[in-house]
């Protein structure tokens, strides 16, 4: 276990997390057309769990599937901002990797996990619903250790987060109220 | 029966309308998976849900009325709950009873929408303003064969008491009210598809369409307590229909098993149905429904 002695509560709580993954998979690029195959008859990711979220309010897995131009990245990062902690992040393709075969793109970024903390990659071009759901079990592991802390991490470290993102931003940098919860919302 | 026997039995009330409410809505979501060909969550996919929810670090709120529209949501659904007798023989679970409590229950079973739009209205959510609206259009429609259906029930046994209701239908299955008077039954039962979400009804919510309607900014603990009073006040639906048109129950087995009947009628609905718009919903419930309650409630003068 990563926690300082989590207790019976959060043992109990992390078998919950483990097994009641809500996803609010953000459909950038070609990934989007693997997620309904995921969650329908052929594939049912529903048997481990899964459940579509219509809101990041109410998602704990945010997916993302693709290339993320600029432009795209600022959404990511508004509705990752948005959800409640414990939240998780599932970065599909090579895309989110290395830049895939974006790597020359003027307006696409290379490395996803510059900008949001990622839980787990599934590498691929793209990866098929098979590899999606070996990668929510690997997740589900991750949760069950206590180690899928993504959240904890980007409060810790958002001076760091906050200087990638602005770095590829500039002017048009995002408002502070989206991860700034103290006040309320 | 003893003062502690009673705080016990009072206590439970709720928690065991939660359980079996929790389980039912896990054995739907099983059931439908298994007619859409796979093998669906497990029936104990709800309870995990929602304990994982209660569970979750974080939850925002909009302000006081935010917080509270949840709290009187679960708050308006309890008190209801109370007013229901689950079991009609013995001395447990029967809940506060006085004459004339059927017409507090009706009206209290609308608490808990107010509580809710209430709450979604500080949230300042498009998608939930519009969940509450399609929620209350919806509930004109759906109110008036209930009513029809309750005015036939209380003419025919002379009494707007619920246990008396119970205490008359004694004596085998022709006594029941849904024989007695199978019309005003009919007639309440498509208000009672459209109460419980099933899918030609399931308008505020609409998922797909408007988000997930009014509990779109809801998230952890507030989805959590609205996830719950959902699940009691199905339940408290099913026990209130078994109490009035099944005969009651004298025991948790009974109650379970004429429950669970009248949910898989629930379930055959909405797995078959697409969704009506707001507009045709409220037309099919004043037309076919009340035209129906109405014929009931004209035999029920002239007999």
């Amino acid at each position: 276990m990563c926690t300082d002695n989590p207790g019976v509560w959060e043992y109990i709580a992390n078998w919950a997390r483990k097994h009641s993954i809500w996803v609010l998979a953000y459909g950038t690029g070609c990934g989007a057309i693997e997620m309904p195959p995921t969650m329908t008859s052929r594939y049912d990711a529903e048997r481990f769990g899964l459940r579509g979220a219509a809101t990041p309010r109410q998602a704990d897995l945010l997916i993302i599937s693709g290339y993320l131009a600029t432009k795209t990245l600022k959404r990511v990062i508004r509705t990752y901002e948005q959800m409640y902690d414990p939240k998780y992040v599932l970065a599909l393709g090579s895309c989110t990797i290395n830049g895939g075969m974006y790597w020359d793109s003027y307006n696409t970024i290379k490395k996803l996990d510059l900008y949001i903390p990622v839980d787990v990659y599934v590498a691929g071009c793209m990866p098929r619903p098979e590899a999606i759901i070996e990668g929510i079990i690997a997740l589900q592991k991750r949760i069950e250790e206590g180690r899928a802390e993504g959240a904890k991490k980007y409060r810790e470290n958002i001076e760091w987060y906050k200087k990638n993102q602005r770095e590829v931003f500039g002017d048009e940098m995002l408002p502070d109220y989206t991860w700034n919860f103290e006040g309320g919302i | 029966m003893s003062t502690g026997m009673r705080i016990v039995d009072i206590i439970a009330y709720p928690f065991i309308a939660f359980l079996i409410g929790m389980l039912y809505m896990g054995i739907a979501r099983n059931i439908i998976g298994r007619i859409h060909r796979r093998w669906g969550p497990p029936v104990l996919q709800n309870l995990i849900d929602v304990f994982k929810l209660y569970r979750k670090r974080e939850a925002g709120s909009h302000g006081v009325m935010f917080h509270l529209g949840p709290i009187i949501m679960v708050t308006g659904v309890v008190t209801c709950l109370y007013f229901i007798p689950m079991l009609s023989d013995g001395r447990w679970l029967k809940g506060f009873s006085f004459d004339g409590d059927l017409i507090l229950v009706t009206y209290l079973m609308v608490l808990g929408a107010l509580g809710m739009a209430l709450g979604v209205g500080q949230g300042g959510v498009p998608f939930g303003v519009m969940g509450v609206t399609r929620g209350l259009t919806r509930l004109i429609g759906l109110e008036i064969p209930y009513f029809i259906a309750i005015i036939v029930l209380m003419a025919h046994y002379n009494t707007a008491s619920i246990n008396k209701i119970i205490e008359l239908q004694a004596g085998g299955l022709s006594n029941w009210a849904m024989f007695k008077v199978p019309l005003a039954f009919i007639a309440s039962l498509f208000s009672f598809w459209g109460m419980m979400g099933a899918s030609p009804f399931d308008i505020p919510g609409a998922p797909q369409e408007v988000a997930s309607g009014p509990a779109t900014e809801f998230g952890g603990k507030y989805l959590a307590l609205m996830m719950s009073s959902r699940g009691i006040f199905g339940f408290l639906k099913l026990t209130l229909w078994v109490d009035l048109f099944m005969g009651g129950a004298a025991n948790l087995l009974i109650l379970v098993g004429k429950t669970f009947v009248l949910f898989v009628t629930v379930l055959f609905v909405t797995s078959v149905y697409s969704r009506f718009k707001v507009e045709q919903a409220v037309d099919f419930m004043w037309r076919y429904p009340t035209i129906i309650g109405l014929i009931a409630l004209v035999i029920e003068m002239v007999r």
